[in-house]
């Protein structure tokens, strides 16, 4: 699978790679961290999950408490600074790393917090970006049977501009039916405290995607961030739709049944 | 209706609970905003460098914010060697008062208007209004808002959200010039426009503008255009009198090659707009008398906001509007401000100083799309943050306060959240009864607007966490 160099006597890569599971996933989608580990694991790496992390902060951060994320910059500086890789399968938390974290920490006056975000934040990768960059790998020898469409989330695109790295280990799956959903890079809606504090506006954007979604004809609806996918599914849920949610990783590692 | 229109005490979700009903408006949005989004895509694929451009306008604008008071004196001082006369306005009341005072020195009961933003902030027309004098829009849009009393939807399209059945049915309403069986098709409106507007260019005595730029260098004033109408106002008439926010600086003649090739490829998604009009001063034509005012009204305090200034290099082209999904919805309406979308977001409260406008920073998913066209790299997503965090500070303890306090205790690292995870792990069968119930749609609290369109997902029995310390006993 990878060129043998530098691996352990199980043959797994020596390369360290923790997974940032995000609090959300860890707590509402523990079976995308599950695929995650898989994937990972059927790739030749032997990710870690440290057990101190919590929450990047972002939600905090987005909603105007800046101050009250700076324990949980350290906390995640703590938690992941000794890896070589930090992995994720949450795009719109990586970015809140990789942009955000570096202004909480200068805004809490602690020299050697700045310091240390700006060496890891770097190393801090969204799941398609370990895989296509750092695997160097597209299709992971994944195989499944249905149509799908593709969601590509706003952070995904435009905070660390993942391009079409999952839609490239999309479309490399076996026998899978892609077909490209409308307006595929606008807006979902969700928005974190958005959803809640603007929830009209989020739930009219929400609709469009929806539709665009029906209109494909997909039995799944699959996105690189569950939290949109929660949003989507919500709506999908209650209109009592057939259509299904899931993330890429998770028919990537072919967990699901 | 308010006098001046820089936010309303109304929220944008209040306002946005509104728009959302006009079905017919956010058609009319979603088709428009979407062929200027093509055209401009198309047009900026053209440019080579663009993204060269782009951080030159930018790094342009940002070095001017950071000399500002320099390059205003020197405009000042090139101006008024060129002949004109310039005022400086700390407010809108400051800047109003000195055009009535200019109008009422020249006896005058109506003036034209050149389309701008600048005056509509400040309620020039109302200002005007309350003293006698008519103050007549000649850009088409805005003639179309003035005639149906609403404010601008749209800082470059102002009567976006009006169809073309709704304009005839104002022109017919309000302007002689209309024939009888006047139809809708868009020429026919045009020439009724034009026949009532070439009647004002030509008796008018006084015309008021803004400016897109104010070339420190030269003194030079420069409004782009497409209709002709403001190169009519700035020739005819006797006296010119141009309200000018003092952001609109640039320094020198050639930084107009970044900003005239930037401006209209963002904003109209042409590859050179109609009419550029450039004025010095001393001419043989055109106005005998060239007034001036530099306005404040709220952008020296924006100014000193690290963060927040950056707000001030927008070049108004609207493109972060017409990209926006919030302001495809909502329309700039819900904004309640003269700048709606994206950078009125940014921008309307800073102008009006902490504690107002407060709930704009929060009408963004923060999807990113805005920074991503915007012509002079405004990180708009970055700024929308850092003001969410002063309204949060401004408004002191809340209950919204208090649960993120708790979030933070929560989230803040694995243990805390391990007991959370528990806790919830105890519950899992009980709350996904309820939720297949039914029982979990209709909840009080914040969560009923989410709850109105959306089911809340099925508990795991176990966090990842908990499961794998499941696995390791």
């Amino acid at each position: 699978m990878q060129a043998p160099t530098g691996c352990d006597l199980d043959g797994f890569h020596m390369t360290s790679v923790a997974i940032f599971a995000t609090c959300f996933n860890d707590t509402l989608y523990p079976k995308t961290i599950a695929a995650t580990v898989i994937l990972l694991r059927k790739l030749g790496y032997k990710p870690e999950i440290p057990q101190s992390q919590g929450c990047c902060g972002q939600m905090h951060i987005n909603t105007g408490y800046p101050k009250l994320a700076i324990p949980m910059v350290e906390n995640f500086v703590s938690s992941f600074v000794g890896y070589d890789y930090v992995v994720s399968p949450s795009a719109s938390c990586v970015g809140s790393v990789r942009h955000q974290h570096a202004q909480v920490a200068s805004a809490s006056g602690v020299n050697s917090l700045v310091d240390a975000v700006n060496e890891l934040a770097p190393r801090v990768l969204d799941i398609s970006e370990f895989l296509i960059d750092v695997v160097g790998v597209e299709d992971v020898g994944a195989v499944f049977a249905h149509k799908v469409t593709y969601h590509t989330t706003c952070h995904s695109l435009r905070a660390i501009q993942v391009g079409d790295r999952p839609l490239r280990l999309l479309k490399a799956v076996r026998n899978i039916e892609y077909v490209p959903l409308e307006n595929s890079d606008s807006c979902c809606g969700f928005g974190g405290t958005f959803s809640v504090k603007n929830s009209e506006v989020s739930s009219a954007m929400m609709v469009d995607k929806i539709d665009a979604a029906v209109r494909t004809g997909a039995q799944w609806l699959v996105s690189g961030d569950n939290s949109c996918l929660m949003h989507l599914g919500g709506g999908l849920s209650r209109r009592g739709s057939s259509i299904k949610t899931a993330h890429l990783v998770e028919i990537l590692a072919g967990t699901l049944v | 209706m308010a006098k001046t229109y820089l936010g309303t005490p109304r929220s944008f979700a209040e306002a946005a609970h509104d728009a959302l009903k006009d079905t017919q408006m956010r058609a009319n949005l979603a088709r428009a905003t979407g062929t200027i989004r093509a055209k401009r895509l198309s047009v900026v694929a053209e440019v080579s460098d663009w993204e060269e451009l782009r951080q030159t306008g930018h790094d342009i604008k940002m070095s001017t914010l950071a000399h500002l008071d320099e390059h205003l004196v020197r405009f000042e001082s090139e101006f008024v060697k060129a002949g004109g006369t310039v005022h400086w306005a700390k407010t809108a009341k400051e800047a109003t008062d000195i055009v009535v005072k200019i109008a009422q020195v020249h006896g005058v009961s109506e003036v034209v208007k050149v389309k701008s933003l600048t005056t509509d902030e400040i309620g020039l027309n109302e200002a005007l209004s309350s003293v006698g004098i008519v103050a007549q829009e000649t850009d088409l849009a805005e003639l179309i808002v003035q005639l149906a009393d609403e404010h601008p939807s749209h800082i470059l399209v102002p009567a976006i959200h009006k169809n073309r059945t709704q304009i005839r049915n104002l022109f017919v309403a309000n302007l002689p010039e209309a024939p009888v069986g006047l139809s809708d098709e868009p020429r026919e409106l045009a020439m009724v426009a034009r026949a009532h507007l070439r009647k004002k260019f030509l008796s008018a005595t006084m015309a008021v503008s803004g400016a897109n730029f104010a070339v420190a260098e030269t003194g030079t004033l420069v409004v782009v255009e497409s209709e002709g109408n403001g190169r009519m106002c700035l020739t005819l008439p006797d006296v010119l009198v141009s309200v000018v926010g003092i952001e609109k600086i640039v320094p020198l003649w050639r930084d107009l090659e970044v900003f005239l090739q930037l401006l209209p490829r963002s904003s109209t998604g042409e590859r050179m707009n109609p009419y550029t009009s450039f004025w010095t001063g001393d001419a043989d034509d055109g106005p005998s008398e060239r007034h001036v005012i530099l306005l404040d009204n709220g952008r020296v305090q924006t100014l000193r906001d690290e963060v927040g200034r950056e707000a001030l290099a927008c070049i108004r082209c609207s493109a972060c509007m017409n990209v926006c999904p919030v302001y495809e919805r909502t329309g700039g309406h819900a904004y309640g401000s003269v700048y709606p979308g994206p950078i009125g977001a940014i921008i309307t409260p800073q102008l009006l100083g902490p504690g107002q406008a407060d709930s704009l920073p929060f009408a963004s998913t923060l999807c990113g799309a805005c920074l991503d066209v915007c012509p002079v790299k405004i990180d708009i997503p970055n700024i929308l943050v850092h003001l969410r965090a002063r309204a949060v500070e401004t408004k002191g303890i809340t209950s919204e306060l208090l649960l993120m306090r708790v979030m933070a205790r929560i989230l803040r690292d694995g243990n805390s959240l391990q007991h959370a995870q528990r806790l919830l792990s105890w519950n899992y069968a009980l709350i996904n009864a309820l939720s297949r119930l039914g029982f979990l749609k209709h909840l009080p609290g914040p969560s009923k607007g989410w709850l109105a369109s959306r089911d809340i997902p099925l508990l795991p029995r176990k966090s990842a966490r908990l499961a794998r310390k499941g696995d390791s006993r």
